[in-house]
């Protein structure tokens, strides 16, 4: 074991993946020689050689381009998006190439990419960079998104994310690349998409959370513990597809649930979480389910986001709302 | 301000660099040589292969045009004129090599080895006509004007990186050179020296759109220049010229000398597609007769004959197997189960998710009546 940071643990993944299966290419803006912006990809060039670890021209859609063209050479490639709110610039190659290759293809090709990108309140960035843009690519047939929420979840669901057969977005919050450390198995472990973490377990009340709202909603559920109410808090990790097991699983246990999410309020993966639950576990619920979300404005200028982010308090008001209905 | 003189005049290199793009030409219309320096190194079985294969390709589009207007085709964009920008860029290549098509470029992964049952299914949407045999390394149609050129970079990274002695050609239209992709696609495979060769089929019109609304650039292949590139203005209806140029640039690229653009300067005679495009709107009979008499057809011809290695009965021959083929084709595609939805659920992930496993079910219930 050793102490590291969400950003030391995703660096820690990629240098795994990338001793096993020399297939795997690290490339995007200033990942080589600079080791990227926030220092994902240090030292890596060193270690792997400008052949696999390189810088690109500065275009998100010739990179995402590069990611499929690679693929079909047989490479593993894991590009990186500086700021997921570039993601635009990338989008036809993402939701409209690479999630599609396998089926336009009769399944003859496939898009083996995994797309690392920063993204994530609460950092004071300039426009475009912080952006919580999951939902868009949670809407794509095709994609699996990912979204770790401490770094030893990063560097499990990272590894299978490399290894996965698909195209795995690899949403990567700013706000926890260094905010806690915590013991990381130095050895290679993998984290199966798709399966949420149930972080604590409790018996009056889900939320239900994933990425930053985690660490908020664990805060919460301490200080609703110290008012007597017992609560479950589920990391879903990966947001698509879904964990429906473990969500159905909890609320059938506590009969009443939230949802929390740092996106805007409108469509998303609290909806989705939201209609989900309704399909399968309405007769379960004592109380309507509710969401803890961002007002559906653009994402603020940084002088007003810590007041338009989700945090604690919001998701203790939300929680008491359905504990006392 | 006043410049001083001498010191720049960006004008003057702009039109230095534009006047330095004069089109490539063999065979002029008549199918005169004249350009014998330049004359490829095809043996006579070669060069009778390359105009079977445009007369072919012309056959296979006039029957695709009434196929479709039977009801029995579905999505098509006419050929017919770029037979030589098509089929003769491709003649170049090697059987390893990546082609990486657009819409209109059917004829060349045809010729590369996707059975025409195939492509007759791709028309009628069926998924699989996408399926190239293993072997035939194309990608399906690109929609997406520009995205073949983006990837095109990828699987040339890919191939040198590979040590591979092959090379991946991509096609797009003057329209498709206006597109950020474009750009990305010429600009990656340059910086990475990679085997790519670009092809723009420069048939005079997006749809409607007339090239001089596409850019202020005399040309497209100097688009090339702002890559670091070469790049090579071609006679597209001269099936001779657009040979060299694509097999110089195949040469270039597999010695590790990077990628090439290459415009083709050709006529598209048909509508963009089948889908109810009328040319009157925004072409002239008279621009429609000057394109056609540099038709690619009969200029070669014309050459072949000189040289007696073409004649009528040959003509023939080609246009019959032509029509015979495409008859037992279309029996292909007509024998072809249609397609189910479960089908498509079954290759949208290498491991089908929850949500579709369950959605499997209720489509094979409702696939089941």
């Amino acid at each position: 074991m050793a102490q590291m940071t969400m950003i030391q643990a995703i660096t820690d993944a990629l240098r795994t993946e990338m001793k096993n299966d020399e297939n795997v290419l690290v490339f995007g803006e200033d990942v080589g020689l600079n080791g990227g912006v926030f220092r994902a990809t240090e030292g890596l060039q060193k270690e792997f050689g400008e052949d696999r670890v390189f810088d690109t021209p500065l275009a998100e859609s010739g990179i995402g381009g590069l990611a499929i063209g690679l693929a079909l050479e047989g490479y593993r490639p894991v590009p990186e998006i500086q700021f997921f709110g570039f993601v635009f610039e990338v989008m036809d190659s993402v939701s409209g190439q690479m999630a599609r290759m396998r089926y336009r293809s009769g399944g003859k090709y496939s898009s083996p990419v995994t797309i690392r990108s920063p993204f994530g309140g609460g950092v004071h960035t300039p426009e475009l960079h912080a952006d919580s843009l999951e939902g868009l690519m949670a809407q794509q047939p095709g994609l699996k998104v990912v979204i770790p929420s401490t770094p030893k979840d990063a560097k499990g669901l990272l590894i299978s994310a490399i290894r996965d057969n698909d195209p795995v977005i690899f949403l990567e919050h700013m706000k926890l690349y260094r905010s806690f450390r915590e013991d990381v198995p130095e050895e290679e472990y993998t984290i199966e998409l798709g399966k949420a973490d149930v972080k604590r377990e409790g018996t009056d009340l889900s939320i239900i959370t994933y990425g930053a709202m985690v660490h908020e909603s664990l805060k919460a559920a301490e200080a609703l513990e110290k008012e007597g109410h017992s609560v479950e808090v589920i990391d879903l990790r990966t947001i698509q597809p879904l964990d429906i097991e473990t969500i159905i699983a909890s609320v059938e246990k506590t009969n009443r649930a939230i949802v929390v999410q740092e996106a805007q309020k409108q469509a998303g993966i609290a909806s989705s979480v939201v209609a989900e639950i309704n399909d399968r576990a309405i007769l379960s619920l004592e109380a309507p389910v509710l969401r803890v979300t961002a007002a559906d404005t653009v994402f603020p200028f940084s002088q007003a986001e810590s007041v338009w982010l989700p945090n604690a308090k919001d998701v203790i008001a939300t929680a008491k709302k359905v504990l006392e209905f | 301000m006043a410049k001083k003189t001498a010191q720049f005049d960006a004008v003057k290199t702009l039109e230095k660099i534009e006047d330095q793009f004069e089109m490539f030409q063999i065979l002029d219309q008549d199918g005169n040589i004249v350009n014998e320096d330049a004359m490829p190194d095809l043996s006579d079985e070669e060069l009778q292969e390359l105009m079977h294969r445009m007369v072919y390709t012309r056959i296979l589009d006039q029957r695709s045009i009434s196929l479709n207007r039977q009801g029995r085709l579905g999505f098509y964009a006419p050929t017919a004129g770029q037979e030589a920008s098509q089929i003769a860029s491709h003649f170049a290549l090697e059987q390893e090599d990546w082609v990486v098509p657009g819409y209109r470029d059917v004829p060349q992964i045809i010729w590369h080895g996707l059975p025409l049952s195939q492509a007759f299914l791709f028309s009628r949407g069926h998924y699989l006509g996408n399926k190239s045999p293993e072997g035939v390394n194309v990608l399906p149609p690109q929609i997406i004007i520009g995205a073949q050129y983006v990837q095109t970079a990828g699987i040339a990274l890919g191939l040198k990186r590979r040590g591979k002695s092959s090379v991946a050609i991509t096609y797009t239209g003057d329209g498709g050179s206006s597109q950020g992709d474009f750009y990305e696609g010429i600009n990656f495979a340059g910086a990475y020296s990679a085997p790519a060769i670009f092809v723009v089929q420069n048939n005079q019109f997006a749809i409607s759109t007339p090239r001089d609304k596409q850019t202020k650039g005399k040309t497209i292949a100097q688009k090339a220049v702002s890559a670091g590139i070469p790049g090579i203005l071609v006679d597209g209806m001269d099936p001779l010229a657009v040979y060299v140029a694509t097999k110089d640039a195949r040469d270039r690229a597999v010695n590790g000398e990077g990628p090439t653009l290459i415009e083709t300067l050709c006529y598209r005679y048909g509508p963009h597609t089948m889908a109810g495009d009328d040319p009157t709107r925004y072409r002239t009979d008279e621009m429609d007769t000057e394109w056609e008499k540099r038709d690619p057809l009969v200029r070669f011809r014309k050459f072949l004959e000189d040289k007696n290695l073409w004649n009528e009965e040959r003509e023939n021959e080609s246009i019959e197997q032509a029509k015979e083929e495409i008859k037992e084709a279309i029996k292909v595609a007509d024998d072809t189960a249609k397609q189910k939805v479960t089908d498509l659920m079954e290759i949208m992930y290498d491991e089908m998710p929850f949500n579709l496993k369950e959605q499997y079910e209720i489509y094979k219930e409702k696939e089941s009546k």
